[in-house]
């Protein structure tokens, strides 16, 4: 495993990303809330904020964001709401979310099955 | 800070990947993405995904979470992890967790496109006490969970399922076969006190063939589930 450059992670270095924040404003963000690039980096941009840009020109789920940056999950919702707050991104949040029954519906399981079976 | 870029385990993106293969001339709004040869490490999704979906593999360190994973999914298996700062205990209630100031989670993913509008994570993680501290952060909207078992550490998977069944998180036990196996699914019910409207599988994670049928029997029974809830409501 790889995972010592954030285990060994120097938390002065989260906080400075972060401008000292510990926590995203609301929890909008989901591990999988797909998030696309609505404009381009600009120069001056904080490095994580570009970085983020450039990978979103096709959507592109949180985790994969976090574990391509190398960054914790809590640290990239932070820089997301940034974007999303600017309009610099814009988030298609998972259904599920928006659920408060503990069962997905039966129409969205059919098409995760036919999904599988194509496998 | 330097630049975050040089940390990647692959070059950014210069440019992305040609969107279209050569100029046509009908516009083909739905056209699948030019595949060969992705830029990034995972291959991109295309542009009309727009849900996305989770479904959690539970199991002890080496039970072959992450090699389950490798076999369905459409990108190499990544990483990431979750860390719980002392500033985050106490607004997220993890009372348990005071005195301690960071709590770190590392988990697996990968991902299988199901359809053009959807698709679906797969997350191996480990089912270690801390790990569950933050699964209502992480695993909130989770279809379900498949709990990987090691024949020879089944103690490993009680605190999974009791945990599971804490979440009200429907799930499926499977078993992976290293080799021959000592024991019978019955009595590995027996040994995991399992009920028998949980199903419990075999599997061998390495097959991509096994491991898809194991997410199948997860989606059949959540099927089940979902539709004895509507006719019942």
């Amino acid at each position: 495993m790889i995972r010592a450059a954030i285990d060994g992670e120097n938390p002065d270095r989260l906080y400075t990303v972060t401008a000292g924040r510990s926590r995203a404003a609301d929890n909008a963000f989901d591990l999988v809330t797909l998030v696309v690039s609505e404009s381009e980096p600009t120069p001056g941009m904080q490095s994580e904020h570009a970085a983020i840009l450039r990978m979103c020109r096709t959507p592109t789920a949180l985790v994969e964001i976090a574990s391509e940056l190398r960054l914790p999950v809590s640290v990239v919702k932070i820089l997301l709401c940034d974007l999303h707050d600017t309009g610099r991104v814009s988030a298609r949040h998972p259904s599920s979310a928006a659920v408060t029954t503990p069962l997905p519906r039966p129409e969205i399981l059919k098409q995760v099955l036919v999904g599988l079976k194509k496998l | 800070m330097d630049s975050r870029s040089s940390d990647l385990a692959d070059p950014p993106p210069a440019d992305p990947p040609p969107a279209d293969p050569p100029p046509v001339d009908s516009p083909r709004v739905d056209s699948p993405p030019a595949s060969p040869a992705p830029s990034r490490a995972s291959l991109p999704l295309a542009d009309s995904v727009s849900d996305a979906l989770k479904i959690v593999i539970v199991g002890g360190f080496g039970v072959g979470k992450t090699t389950m994973v490798r076999a369905v999914s459409e990108i190499r298996p990544l990483s990431t992890e979750e860390t719980m700062t002392g500033a985050g205990v106490g607004i997220d209630d993890t009372r348990g967790l005071r005195g301690k100031n960071t709590t770190t989670v590392a988990f697996d993913f990968g991902r299988i496109t199901l359809n053009e509008q959807m698709v679906l994570y797969l997350f191996g993680a480990p089912g270690q006490e801390r790990f569950w501290f933050l699964w209502d952060r992480l695993f909130a909207g989770t279809l379900g969970a498949v709990v990987l078992v090691d024949t020879r550490r089944v103690t490993d998977s009680w605190y999974a399922i009791d945990r599971l069944e804490h979440h009200g998180m429907p799930f499926i036990v499977a078993r992976n076969n290293f080799g021959e196996p000592e024991h019978t699914l019955p009595q590995l019910r027996d040994a995991l006190s399992l009920s028998d409207d949980i199903p419990l599988v075999e599997c061998d994670a390495r097959q991509r063939s096994s491991s898809k049928s194991v997410l199948i029997s997860l989606v059949d029974h959540l099927y089940a589930l979902s539709t004895a809830q509507e006719t019942s409501s």
